[in-house]
C-alpha cells in the first residue's frame, strides 16, 4: 500500500473500456476497504490523462474491439501500468481487459500487441459466449467457486507462465476447459461487468495482495445468498 | 386512405389480420396484434406499404419514451382527426401492420418503432416525419452498441424525404439525425451522460457545461433548439412559454410532450388546441396508472434499463417504494447494469425489493449503502406497507408480473 496509508484504486481508461457494471467492481473494492476502516481513493483515469504508477488496484473493463486497440496502444505508449507493476501493484481485468493484458489479441479482425503482462494470447471462437459461467478456482488461490456472466466472442489461450483461474463446469471461460489467468499479483477473467459483486471472496483476495494483511471478517449475507442462487440456477 | 383502394389480395390479408388478432384476444392470448400483423404480411408482404399509402405517418422511435411519446403525438394529432397507432407497444412491422388494419381508414397514423427496425420501417411506411428521443445502452447481450445504432440511423436518413424531429440533448441522436435534411430540435434532456463520452464522429472526448456539450476534436456539439423544456412547461419555436399541465408525472415526460408537440406542429396543429389532448393521458399501456388495492394507492413505473431507471427516480414520490427486478429473455439476461445505476436518490425512504432478481439488487443496494428489505412477492410486499401510497419500479417482466397481479388489462 502506498505512503500515505490510503488504498489506491485506479480505473483504467472508462472512456474506453466500460460496459454493462464495470464501475461495480470499482465500487465493491471499495465498499469492501471501507467496511474493513481502510481509507480509499479511488481514481478514474481517462485515455488521454498520464497513469499514475503508485496506485494499489488497478481496474481494466470490458470494451469494443476500437476502444480494446486505442487502450493497448495508449497503455503501451505511456508506460504507467508496466511501472506499477514492476512495483508489485494488484492489477484485475475482465473481458477485453483481460485480452490487452496477454502477447495478442484480435480487434477489428487484426491481431493487436497486447501488454505482455500474462503469458497469453487471444483470437476468435467460433460462436459467441453468452450466458452464466462457473468453475472452480485454482486451488493454490485459495477460494470457493467462480460464479459470473460472460459476453465476448474470444478465445484465450494460456502459455506455461499464466495459470487458470478456473475449470469451467458451466459456460465457455478461455476455451470451455479453462476460464481467466493469474500469475502473480495480475489475474484477469471473462466475468463480465460487476464480476466481484458474485465472488466477494475474489475482492478480498484482491485486497490481501494489495494490503499485505489479513482482513476482518464481514457480513456477506447478501453476496452469499446471491452466489447460492446463481450456482444452483447452473447446476440444475 | 379508403379500404376500398385497397388491391384485392390487400383487402383479404387486411380482415385476415383483423379476424386473426380477434381470435386471438379472445382465446386470451394477449392483443393478437402479432400473430394478427404475421398472418396478414404472409399472404400479402406489401401489407403495411398498402395500408399505410395515403396517410401521414409519423415514426417514434429511441431507447426510452417511445410508448408515452407515441401516446402523447397520438393525442397531439387528433386535433386534425383520427389516427391509428400501435398504442400497446407491439412496435415491430407485425405490431405496425396489425394497427393499421385495425384502425380502418385514418388520415394520421402515429407508430412506435423498435430502434432497430427503423430503416425498414421508414422504406415501407414513407412516413412525413420520425422523432428520434435518445440512445442508452439496453441489454447488452442482445441489442446492438449505442455507436452502432446512431450509426445505422445517420446512414439510414441521408437523401430522405421526411422531416426529423429530434433530441439536441442527446450527442449520438444529434449525430445519427444531422444527417437528415430537414431536422427540428428539441432540448428534451438527457439525464443519462454514461453512452455518450467518446464522440461517434472522431472519437475525441466529448465535454459538458451546463446544457452545451461539445466534441473535442471535430465539429460536433449541440444543435440550437427551437422547442425546449423550463420549469413546468414548454417554450415553442416562436419563444412563448406554454404550460404543459400533464397527468404523467416527471420532467422526462413534459420533454416527451415537447416532442409530440414539434411534431404535431409539422401538421400545424397550435401548441394551444394540443394541449387539453395531452392532460387528458392518464396512463400509457399501465405505466403510471394508480391503482387502489386495500387501502394501498398503487402506482407502477417502468423503468426497463440504466436511463430509464434515473428517470424513474425523478418520478417517484418520496414514498414507500417496491423495486422488482427479472433478468428472463425480454429483460435481458445479464444483471450487470444494476452497477451502471447510482441508486442513493432512494435513500431516506423505505425500500422493498422483489422479483426473480432480488438477490442481486440485494448486493447492489448494499454496496449503495441503502437499507432495504426482500420481500418474496407483491402481495406480501403490498401487506407490508401501511395504507397510503406506494411507487413500484419493476423491469419489463417484474412489471407484467405485477399487473397481472393487479389485474389491470389496459
Ligand atoms: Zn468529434
Amino acid at each position: 500500500m502506498s505512503t500515505e496509508s490510503r488504498l489506491r484504486l485506479v480505473w483504467v481508461y472508462p472512456d474506453l473500456l466500460s460496459t454493462y457494471g464495470d464501475r461495480g467492481n470499482l465500487l465493491i473494492l471499495e465498499h469492501r476497504a471501507a467496511l474493513r476502516g481502510l481509507p480509499v481513493e479511488c481514481i478514474e483515469v481517462r485515455s488521454d490523462q498520464p497513469m499514475p504508477a503508485d496506485g494499489d488496484i488497478y481496474l481494466l473493463g470490458g470494451g469494443e474491439d476500437g476502444p480494446q486497440s486505442l487502450a493497448a496502444q495508449r497503455l503501451a505508449a505511456d508506460g504507467g501500468l508496466h511501472r506499477a507493476v514492476d512495483r508489485g501493484a494488484v492489477v484485475f481485468a475482465v473481458c477485453a481487459g483481460y485480452q490487452l493484458l496477454g502477447h495478442s489479441f484480435y480487434a477489428k479482425g487484426t491481431q493487436c500487441r497486447g501488454l505482455e503482462m500474462l503469458d497469453l494470447h487471444s483470437d476468435r471462437g467460433p460462436t459467441r459466449a453468452v450466458g452464466e459461467i462457473a468453475g472452480e478456482i485454482d486451488p493454490r488461490l485459495g477460494l470457493p467457486p467462480l460464479t459470473g456472466f460472460e459476453n465476448h466472442g474470444g478465445r484465450t489461450h494460456l502459455g506455461p507462465g499464466a495459470h487458470p483461474l478456473a475449470r469451467v463446469t458451466t459456460g465457455i471461460g478461455n476455451d470451455g476447459q479453462t476460464e481467466g489467468a493469474w500469475n502473480g499479483r495480475i489475474l484477469g477473467t471473462y466475468s463480465h461487468g460487476p464480476a466481484l459483486a458474485r465472488n466477494p471472496d475474489l475482492a478480498d483476495l484482491l485486497l490481501r495482495w494489495a494490503t499485505g494483511g489479513d482482513l476482518a471478517p464481514i457480513d456477506d449475507t447478501w453476496p452469499d445468498r446471491l452466489r447460492r442462487e446463481r450456482l444452483a440456477a447452473v447446476a440444475r | 386512405m379508403t379500404t376500398k383502394k385497397l388491391p384485392l389480395r390487400a383487402k383479404l390479408a387486411t380482415s385476415a389480420t383483423r379476424g386473426a388478432a380477434a381470435l386471438s384476444r379472445a382465446t386470451g392470448r394477449g392483443d393478437g396484434s402479432v400473430i394478427g400483423g404475421r398472418i396478414g404480411l404472409m399472404i400479402d408482404p406489401n401489407l403495411l406499404t398498402e395500408l399505410a399509402a395515403g396517410r401521414r405517418i409519423v415514426l417514434i422511435s429511441g431507447t426510452n419514451g417511445k410508448t408515452t411519446t407515441t401516446r402523447l403525438t397520438t393525442a397531439a394529432v387528433s386535433v386534425l382527426g383520427e389516427v391509428a397507432s400501435n398504442a400497446l407497444g407491439a412496435n415491430m412491422p407485425t405490431g405496425h401492420t396489425s394497427a393499421l388494419a385495425k384502425a380502418g381508414p385514418t388520415p394520421y397514423a402515429v407508430l412506435e418503432v423498435d430502434e432497430h427496425y427503423l430503416p425498414q420501417v421508414l422504406d415501407t411506411t414513407r412516413p412525413r416525419v420520425v422523432a428520434l428521443l435518445n440512445l442508452s445502452r439496453d441489454q447488452l447481450d442482445r441489442a446492438k452498441e449505442v455507436a452502432m445504432m446512431a450509426a445505422l440511423w445517420r446512414e439510414t436518413l441521408v437523401g430522405r424525404d421526411v422531416h426529423v424531429v429530434a433530441n439536441a440533448d442527446d450527442p449520438m441522436v444529434t449525430w445519427a439525425a444531422q444527417s437528415a435534411e430537414h431536422v427540428t430540435w428539441v432540448a428534451a434532456g438527457q439525464r443519462w451522460h454514461d453512452d455518450s463520452w467518446v464522440c461517434p464522429e472522431c472519437g475525441s472526448a466529448i465535454e459538458r457545461n451546463g446544457d452545451a456539450w461539445w466534441c473535442n476534436g471535430c465539429p460536433l456539439r449541440r444543435p440550437v433548439p427551437e422547442w425546449t423544456v423550463q420549469q413546468d412547461g414548454v417554450v415553442d419555436p416562436t419563444g412563448t412559454y406554454h404550460e404543459v399541465k400533464l397527468q404523467l408525472p416527471g420532467r422526462v415526460n413534459r420533454a416527451n410532450a415537447a416532442t409530440a408537440l414539434a411534431v404535431a406542429a409539422h401538421f400545424r396543429v397550435r401548441v394551444e388546441d394540443a394541449l387539453p389532448r395531452l392532460a387528458e393521458v392518464k396512463s400509457v399501456a399501465g405505466r403510471y396508472a394508480t391503482v387502489e388495492r386495500d387501502g394501498r394507492l398503487i402506482r407502477l413505473l417502468l423503468a426497463k434499463n440504466p436511463a430509464g431507471w434515473l428517470e424513474a427516480f425523478d418520478m417517484a414520490e418520496q414514498v414507500p417504494t417496491l423495486l422488482s427486478i427479472n433478468a428472463r429473455d425480454p429483460d435481458g439476461l445479464d444483471t450487470s447494469w444494476l452497477y451502471d445505476v447510482d441508486f442513493s436518490p432512494l435513500r431516506g425512504r423505505r425500500v422493498l425489493i422483489s422479483g426473480d432478481r432480488a438477490m442481486d439488487l440485494a448486493v447492489r443496494l448494499t454496496v449503495n449503502a441503502i437499507p432495504f428489505e426482500h420481500i418474496p412477492s407483491f402481495s406480501q410486499a403490498l401487506a407490508s406497507v401501511p395504507p397510503g401510497r406506494l411507487e413500484v419500479i419493476a423491469n419489463y417482466t417484474a412489471f407484467q408480473d405485477i399487473r397481472a397481479e393487479l389485474d389491470r388489462v389496459n
